[in-house]
Formats: C-alpha cells, structure tokens, sequence
C-alpha cells in the first residue's frame, strides 16, 4: 500500500514538474505543432476532392467526415509523441542511462509521467488550433456522450501503447548504434497500419484484416474513430479492452528485453 | 564567376569529406526508397478509388512526385545546411569568420556546406520523372523541356530566397531552430499539385512559402498545363525575391554584432 502510495506521489510530481518545464517553451511547441498540421491537412484536401469526385464519399467518408477525422487526428498525434527511440542512443552514451539505473524505480516511469505532464501543456496549446482548423474545414461532428468519454480514455490508452513500443524499439540501442533503418522501416508500418495516413477503412481488405492484429491501430485509428464515427457501444468498449490487452503485453515485452539489455550494459566511470 | 568557383571549390571539399563514410550512401539510399516507397503507395491508394485527382491523372501525378523528390533531394544537399549552419554562425558568433574572408559574404554562407549523399534523392527523383514521363505516352517536345528546365531553376532559386529571408531573422531573433522542422511539415504539401488545395491554402503555397513555384509549375511545364504567363510570372517574382533577400540581407549584416569585436 505504501509503495503504490509512493508511485502515484512520483507520478503527481514529475508531472507537475512538467509540466512547470514545458510551459515555459509554449512558442516553439507552438511552432512545432503548427507545422506538424501540414500532414494531417493535405491528406484532407486531397481525400476531400477525391469524395467529390466520386460523388460525395468514398470508404464511408464525405468531405465533413474527412475534415472530423483528420482534425482529431491532430490530437490523437500529439498524445502519440513519446520519447524518441533515437534518443537511447544518446541516453546509452551520454551517462543518462547509468545515472537512471541507479534510481530505485524503473526508468519507464519517468519517462510515462514526464510525457504525460507535457501531454497537459499539448492539449491547451492545441485548443486554439482545432478552434481554427474548425472554422476552416467545417467537419461533421457530433459524437455522443459515450463516445467523448471513450475517447477521453482511448487517448491516454494510445499514449501508454505508444510508450511501450516505442520503448521496446529503442531497447535496440543497448545491441547495436545501426538503428535508423530498422526504426524507419517501423515508422513506415506504423504510418501504413494505423490509419494515419488514411482511415483504415480505405485500405485494402487484406490490409484491414492485418491492421486487426496489430497494435498501431489501437495507438491511433482507434480513438480517433471512436469519436468520429458511429461505433456500437459493444465496439467502443472491445477497441478499450484491446488497448488494454496490448499495453499488458507490451508492457511484458518491455521487462524481458529491458532486463536482457540491461545484464549486458556496461558502463564507466568514477 | 567567383560564385561559381567558390561553390565548385566547396563541393569538392565537402564532397571527399562525406564520401569517408560510404556506409551513410547505404543508410540514405534506404531512407530513399522507403520514402519512394511510401508516396507510390499513397498514390496507388488514391488511385484505387477514383482515376483522376483534381484534373491529374496518375502520371502526371508521378510526375509531380519526381519533381517533389528532386526538389527536396537539392534543398536537403544544399539549401538547407547552409541555412542551418547560418543560423548557428550567427547565434554563437562564429559569422565572423565568414564576413572576414574577400568574398561577398551572402555567396560564402550560401555555397559552403555540401550534403553530398543527398544527391540519391535528386537521382531517384530523376528516375521517378523519367518513368512517370514514358507513362504519359506524349512526347516532351524541345519547347517544354526548356520551360521545365527554367521552371526548375526559377523554383530552386525561390526556395532558396525564402529560407534566406527566413535565415536573415536570425540576426534579431537568433533562435530560430524550429523554422526548418516547419519548412519540412509545409514542404510535404507539395507532393500533390497545389491546384487542388482551397484558395487560400493555395496562396499561402505559391507567395509565402513558394512551394508551388518549386513543385507544381515545373510539373505544369512536363504536363502541358503551362502557360507563358506562368512562367514570366515566375521569372518576374523570382527576381524580385532575389532583390528583397539581398536587401534584407544587407540590412541584417548591419545588425550583426559579432563575438569578436
């Protein structure tokens, strides 16, 4: 009971921590996430003029509905930004890593609470931009209270899912400094299967069948088409139970690679 | 001339520096063909629900593609470490050195930095436009091989003024580092011809950040959309650009306070 009491204590503070550090640096966050739309709206432009050209909607998607999704998709892709697998390396060579080990609780908690915390800052800065995108695009929105609950928990659900992939991608680094093509490779995959460059449901069956048994689906398309389209409760509630079953199962993976990386890390110093 | 010489004498330095380290040919060919691979496949996508894309068809298409590649191949091997050198020179200081030297310091801060193995993208965006031109089945004649010549040279130029007058900043806003992860996220909208964008989306694309000067007209000029005012237009705002940057250029070096002095 203690322990828990401490972990959520831990929890409380880094978060608050920061998010008191990330405020501070609001306008280049402001730049960032600015320049991050450029993505997310010209897939809606051109999926727009492909629904208009095919006489109003293509994959189940009007213009109204693209716009929905893609300006969701914006939140849905902030809440994803987790510590970079490319900064293991760093972390590996620079000492961070050492200095965490010898730290009573498993580095992962730093890493979820920090994020988390910021997550806070991202979504007040993202309000005015969704205000914006709003105005501009005139997306057909009107969820049900359910779904905005749902939603509500279906994006930290993503954020954790994230975290532990990302965690395990980055583990590599303990093996070898050779990353970025095995990383890029999986950016690709994830970019492919988890219905961020398109909603799922404009892909190929086979590619759908396939994005089933994935967890990039659940970190992504998932939440944002629990709020934007006209899921069944049933469904709402199995997509929340496979966001739970593969943060349990990443969060094993997590432990076996961690403790294998971690028995052959070596490191020097006084 | 001495611009010429001085950019040829840089390339070669910066060329034997990075050909060291061969297996980064690797790694960039790799990133190159994933990304190739990616846009082909967002390409088959949109053409397995309809058969043309605000007038474009799927070569045409292809060819903007090329264009696309090519453009960001010369941008990524040239433009853009110079500015992000630039930005760095002046926020520590180490500009000084530059402006010391008997050359303008405008041609010095634009030709000295070389990412030789970003020429893979400007040979696979060459490949994508050859392709994509034998999947049009029209001959490109002589005329329109010129025009897309000068299209080409018109939006590199553009470009190039546009991250200047961006860089030049710097000089009284010194941080300036997210700039270039903005450039990228509003570069990638020219993978598709800014034609199809809304109005003012596609203002904002062709005079404040002249993606569409870079991408779309050459593609224009390969696909027989050009038109001679388009292209005088292009030459005209060009050169307008290349005086505003000098300008600005100019009235930023006298900002500049160095670390030296």
């Amino acid at each position: 009971m203690n322990a828990f009491k401490a972990l959520a204590d831990f929890y409380l503070t880094n978060m608050k921590t920061a998010i008191a550090c990330e405020f501070q640096y609001r306008v280049a966050q402001y730049f960032y996430m600015i320049g991050m739309i450029a993505e997310p709206v010209i897939y809606l432009v051109v999926w727009s003029t492909i629904a208009g050209a095919q006489g109003g909607s293509v994959g189940g998607y009007t213009p109204g509905q693209f716009a929905a999704y893609y300006i969701v998709w914006t939140l849905v892709r902030n809440m994803n930004i987790v510590f970079t697998p490319y900064g293991w390396e760093w972390r590996i060579r620079q000492g961070q890593l050492t200095g965490m080990l010898m730290r009573p609780l498993h580095p992962l908690h730093y890493d979820i609470s920090w994020f988390a915390g910021w997550k806070f800052v991202v979504i007040l800065l993202w309000l005015p931009i969704a205000v914006v995108l709003y105005l501009a695009f005139q997306p057909t929105l009107n969820p049900s209270w359910l779904q905005i609950a749902v939603f509500a928990v279906a994006i930290w659900g993503a954020y954790l899912i994230r975290t532990m992939l990302l965690w395990l991608l980055g583990l590599i680094s303990f093996w070898t400094t050779r990353v970025s093509a095995i990383f890029e490779l999986y950016f690709t995959l994830e970019l492919l299967l988890s219905g961020r460059l398109v909603p799922l449901s404009l892909m190929p069956e086979w590619v759908q069948s396939l994005a089933n048994f994935l967890p990039f689906k659940y970190a992504f398309g998932y939440p944002i088409e629990a709020l934007v389209g006209q899921p069944t409760p049933v469904q709402l509630f199995a997509g929340l139970g496979m966001q739970l079953f593969w943060i349990v199962v990443g969060a094993l993976a997590v432990q076996l690679v961690w403790r294998a990386g971690v028995k052959q890390f070596t490191s020097v110093g006084n | 001339m001495t611009a010429l010489k001085l950019f040829w004498s840089y390339f070669r330095v910066g060329a034997m520096n990075e050909l060291q380290y061969r297996v980064n040919f690797f790694v960039q060919l790799f990133q190159s063909l994933i990304a190739l691979a990616t846009g082909l496949i967002g390409l088959a996508l949109v053409f397995s629900h309809t058969t043309e894309l605000g007038g474009w068809s799927r070569p045409e298409l292809l060819v903007v593609m090329g264009v696309h590649i090519f453009m960001g191949g010369l941008i990524q091997m040239s433009i853009q470490p110079n500015m992000a050198r630039l930005m760095e020179d002046i926020r520590e200081g180490a500009l000084d050195y530059t402006l010391t030297k008997p050359a303008d310091a405008q041609v010095l801060v634009s030709v000295r930095e070389v990412r030789i193995w970003q020429t893979v993208d400007v040979v696979v965006g060459l490949i994508v436009l050859g392709v994509a031109v034998y999947q049009l089945q029209v001959s490109v004649g002589l005329w329109q091989a010129l025009a897309f010549a000068v299209a080409l040279c018109l939006g590199a130029i553009m470009v190039y003024c546009f991250w200047l007058l961006l860089t030049t900043g710097a000089f009284w806003v010194v941080r300036m580092d997210n700039l270039i992860e903005l450039f990228q996220g509003v570069y990638q909208a020219g993978r598709w011809p800014v034609t199809i964008y809304p109005d003012w989306l596609r203002t904002g694309l062709t005079f404040l950040v002249p993606v569409a000067f870079a991408v779309t007209v050459p593609a224009e000029a390969l696909t027989n959309r050009l038109t001679p005012t388009t292209l005088l237009g292009a030459a005209a705002f060009t050169l307008g650009l290349l005086i505003v940057t000098r300008w600005f250029w100019r009235r930023g070096l006298r900002a500049y306070s160095g670390a030296s002095a």
